[in-house]
């Protein structure tokens, strides 16, 4: 008898045992998972320059267009190039080192600066900045986030992987976001293209420079809530070149 | 506490568990996705800013307009420019392989001299003053000696600037040996003289024809300005206007036409006769323009009554009479019929005697310098420089006469004679030629009986190649002065072939030269001051845009800005005064001839006993033919049943190979009178029997390691027949024999 009932505390004790185990494997893989990985996925990298964006804001007169202006092909400039910076930084002015690390290494070397490129996309996507901007009327925030307002440039982090940057993806690694400018993935693009029903009815297709029709045809059925790119033709090649 | 079985167990499926619940997994799904199109060997263009410049592309002569892509100062894409009068938008396989021959292995990227043996590839890089200087003074030496007109160049065109200097340079040094590449410009240019008495290129109204006869021309395969021919090609198909294809292969444009005819090879000119017959007898012609406009009508409508009725025709072309009687009658009934000839891309000149039957046809339908018809299209006179002012020297060398021939009596009607080049050269003990330049051209490949050439360029004391490539000519010579190629350079692209219209185009650089070479140009004008006297006064620009934008005066600021200057007024004369023949109208029988022509089919080399078979090339728009080697992205899209590996393959038909015994991919002997090579056998249903067909622009022996070694050079396997009125090389086959290896 109490054999069995020993043999029975061994039992229960080895059921608690499995449970325990089962937990401790969980929360490692959690841990892990959430953790770990992202820190191991990321590297840490610097800009070579630390950019103050609310001193130039407050020195240039036009706003983010003075360095980020359209060219006059109506395709978009993105990072100014040395040229314009030289407009201003012939000579070192101040103190700040690195004013005199970007005056000394790079305008004297006429050398372009490595600038580590939070918005970069693979060579695949085409994206017009005029059609966004200046037809979409879009406000530069709703993709960038408030960087205009940035005293530091922040660590460029970027996937060991991919070797693309961290705000592809978005800092949250589960992929959730709060504020359209968390994320720049292919979902991003279509929600709002979807939300706002372009290349849908007449006055946007208009405004687009391509047949992009992300709404239901008339013989279709919805299948689920989220937006699809419609299997039309050239529907894909309007983003992918 | 020891830890079992099933609590490993545990911890692991409690490890899947909270991996599934943490975004380790679908989040390295999603990188390695990404990462996997993201290979380091991939190209992809830098960042950068991307712009666009126009230009027109020079690998052929079809002069279309192109939009280049650059992402910095990297050219990154080559698109066909929108609105373009000649390809609106189009581009072809060959310019958008561009590129490749820009950025390529292939490049000459300095002056070199020749150090070794000729071929042997042994170079030495000197410098451009050097460079300049070494051929000033052996062009002094020749011409303090007398033999001033012993120097000869070789060019594609004879057309635009560039052309002109060498010309002008010839002219005042004392040299009458400018000498073009041959091609169906030739024979149309001399048909056009003859039947109209003026000095002028054919233009064809294609987008206005509803009934177009080709005579073997390959209308999609590259014949003309090809992306024009694509797009007229497009419009006929949607327009409902016929296309009848006349030839022994199923090319890819009989493939497309309407109708295909094949027919005995060569006897094209007896089957135009024929439809002749039949439109004359039937009273189909347009009796205003041959009643009003022409003369020689009845003698021409005696000989083809008398000796082409459709019975005599169908037994020499092997067309069926009643086929050829619906096909005349179809032609005549046409609104706008033309009829065009010149085999395959027309690379290769022809038999006057069929250019000038196929003109007839066109004459006799009236669609002479008509909508939707043949138009003949003088070359635009911008280039208006003042006359040269030769010294006695000079004098003494233009009387002499051309070595080529050409102008003589013996062939008082051809401009150029390339095909005879290498035969004079070789006929004499010491070659004639002293001293000969290539520029845009590639004469140890491109023309036919290359073993004869090669003989005729080794005797040649002195070869100086202005080829952008190493290519077979600049392998030979003795000093190759690198030419920008045209991504690099300005030069005017006038008279885009076949067009009826004026057009020049502006060729630009798109990319600052890659690597150490002038323009041709620019090294002309320097060799030219370098000899001094009136030669050096006879270039009095400093370099060579200068010239151009002088030249081209006014029109320099709307050329530079739209790509190119088209002429809104070009007009032909109406009929009243567009002849300008002995009788004042159009001849059907040349009145300028010494000689009447006999319109019989031309006999092609080799005996029918000892060479059973006849070999007959062919044209495609993925094998570059001409002084481009053909660049590897095309090279990639040949079939496999053309190039496969490093062995071509001759097209037979199935029952020819089984009288002699061949299966598909067996591998023989072909063998000519003038050469033999290995290749292997593809069964074709589209090919007539007893005919065999090699393709065109494989086996180069030059370039680089991804050019060279693929397939077989045809030139090597054939040589000229020469045409007995013009001296043209109107060979259009060569008899052989397949034997088992």
């Amino acid at each position: 008898m109490s054999r069995l009932i020993e043999e029975k505390g061994k039992e229960s004790e080895s059921g608690g045992f499995i449970i325990l185990f089962f937990i401790l494997g969980l929360a490692a893989s959690l841990v892990l998972g959430w953790g770990v990985f992202p820190k191991l996925l990321y590297s840490q990298k610097k800009q070579p320059i630390d950019f103050n964006h609310v001193l130039h804001v407050e020195a240039v007169e036009e706003g983010c267009e003075s360095c980020h202006f359209f060219r006059e092909d109506g395709s978009f400039s993105g990072l100014p190039k040395l040229a314009q910076c030289v407009d201003c930084h012939e000579e070192i002015q101040g103190e700040d080192p690195n004013e005199v690390k970007f005056v000394e290494e790079f305008v004297a070397n006429e050398r372009e600066v490595p600038w580590l490129v939070y918005a970069e996309q693979p060579d695949c996507v085409f994206f017009s900045h005029a059609a966004h901007v200046k037809m979409g009327k879009m406000e530069c925030v709703l993709c960038h986030g408030h960087i205009g307002e940035s005293s530091h440039s922040r660590v460029y982090e970027e996937n060991r992987v991919t070797g693309y940057s961290r705000d592809i993806w978005g800092k949250n690694i589960s992929g959730l976001k709060k504020n359209t400018w968390d994320r720049m993935k292919m979902d991003d693009c279509a929600e709002c293209h979807a939300k706002n029903k372009i290349g849908y009815d007449k006055t946007s297709m208009e405004t687009l420079p391509w047949p992009l029709n992300w709404a239901l045809l008339p013989y279709e059925k919805q299948i689920g809530p989220k937006a699809r790119v419609q299997a039309k033709k050239d529907a894909c090649f309007v983003c992918h070149k | 506490m020891k830890i079992g079985r099933r609590s490993f167990l545990s911890f692991i499926i409690g490890g899947a568990a909270g991996t599934a619940l943490s975004p380790l997994a679908w989040k390295s799904m999603d990188d390695s996705s990404i990462w996997s199109q993201n290979w380091p060997w991939t190209p992809v263009p830098a960042d950068g800013e991307v712009s666009h410049v126009n230009s027109v592309c020079t690998l052929c002569p079809g002069g279309c307009g192109i939009t280049v892509r650059k992402v910095d100062d990297r050219a990154v894409k080559i698109e066909g420019m929108k609105g373009h009068p000649v390809n609106d938008g189009g581009v072809c396989i060959l310019g958008l392989s561009a590129l490749q021959l820009l950025y390529g292995p292939t490049r000459v990227k300095a002056p070199l001299k020749r150090v070794g043996e000729r071929g042997e590839e042994k170079w030495q890089e000197i410098s451009w003053s050097e460079a300049v200087a070494e051929v000033a003074a052996k062009l002094g030496d020749l011409r303090s000696k007398g033999k001033s007109h012993t120097v000869c160049s070789i060019l594609d065109s004879d057309k635009g600037t560039v052309p002109y200097l060498f010309g002008r340079l010839l002219t005042v040094y004392g040299s009458p040996n400018f000498i073009r590449t041959p091609s169906i410009q030739d024979s149309y240019e001399l048909a056009i003289n003859l039947m109209h008495g003026v000095q002028a290129s054919a233009g064809f109204d294609v987008e206005h024809a509803d009934f177009v006869l080709s005579f073997g021309s390959g209308l999609i395969d590259g014949w003309g300005s090809p992306v024009r021919m694509f797009k007229a090609n497009s419009n006929w198909k949607d327009s409902g206007s016929k296309v009848v294809q006349i030839e022994p292969r199923l090319s890819n444009t009989a493939a497309k036409s309407d109708k295909w005819i094949p027919i005995n090879p060569g006897t094209e000119v007896a089957l135009a006769m024929g439809l002749a017959h039949v439109i004359i007898k039937e009273s189909l012609y347009d009796s205003d323009f041959v009643n009003n406009y022409s003369s020689g009508f009845d003698k021409f409508k005696q000989l083809v009554l008398d000796k082409y009725n459709p019975d005599n025709v169908a037994q020499i072309t092997g067309v069926d009479s009643s086929a050829l009687v619906s096909l005349a009658r179809n032609f005549a009934h046409a609104s706008k019929p033309l009829a065009v000839c010149g085999r395959g891309q027309g690379k290769t000149q022809g038999s006057l005697d069929e250019f000038i039957a196929v003109h007839a046809l066109n004459a006799l339908v009236g669609n002479i310098n008509s909508e939707g018809g043949v138009w003949a299209v003088p070359d635009p006179d911008y280039i208006k420089w003042p006359e040269v002012e030769m010294d006695s020297v000079a004098a003494v060398g233009m009387q002499k006469e051309r070595i080529d021939g050409a102008g003589s009596e013996t062939y008082p009607y051809a401009r150029y004679l390339l095909n005879r080049f290498s035969g004079v050269v070789n006929s004499e003990e010491e070659s004639p030629v002293n001293a000969l330049f290539v520029a845009g051209a590639n004469p140890l490949y491109t023309i036919s009986d290359s073993k004869a050439v090669k003989e005729a360029f080794s005797k040649i004391p002195f070869v100086v190649s202005f080829s952008s490539y190493m290519d077979e000519t600049a392998k030979n010579a003795d000093l190759i002065l690198p030419n920008h190629v045209f991504l690099e350079r300005y030069e005017d692209v006038p008279m885009p072939v076949g067009l009826q219209k004026h057009v020049i185009g502006l060729s630009r650089p798109v990319v600052k030269p890659q690597f150490n070479t002038k323009h041709v140009g620019d090294v002309i004008i320097l060799i030219a001051k370098a000899l001094g006297g009136r030669i050096a006064d006879a270039f009095p620009w400093d370099n060579y845009e200068a010239c151009l934008e002088e030249t081209l005066g006014d029109k320099w600021e709307s050329i530079v800005e739209n790509g190119f200057w088209s002429d809104p007024d070009f007009k032909v004369p109406a009929s009243e005064e567009a002849f300008n023949t002995p009788s004042g109208k159009f001849e059907f029988i040349p009145a300028n001839l010494k000689s009447p022509l006999d319109f019989s089919p031309v006999t092609i080399e080799g005996s029918d006993i000892s060479y059973p078979l006849i070999l007959v090339p062919y044209d495609s728009m993925r094998l570059a033919n001409g002084f481009i080697g053909n660049p590897p992205f095309i090279t990639k899209t040949v079939e496999d049943t053309v190039l496969k590996g490093k062995d071509v393959f001759v097209e037979i038909n199935p029952k020819t190979a089984e009288e002699i015994g061949l299966i598909e991919g067996r591998y023989v002997d072909i063998r000519t009178p003038r050469g033999k090579a290995k290749v292997r056998v593809h069964l074709f249903d589209g090919i007539m029997p007893g005919i065999v067909a090699l393709p065109r622009g494989l086996g180069h022996t030059a370039y680089d390691k991804y050019i060279a070694g693929k397939g077989i050079n045809f030139n090597e396997l054939i040589g000229p027949v020469e045409d007995p009125v013009s001296g043209f090389d109107a060979a259009w086959g060569i008899r052989a024999r397949l034997t088992k290896v």
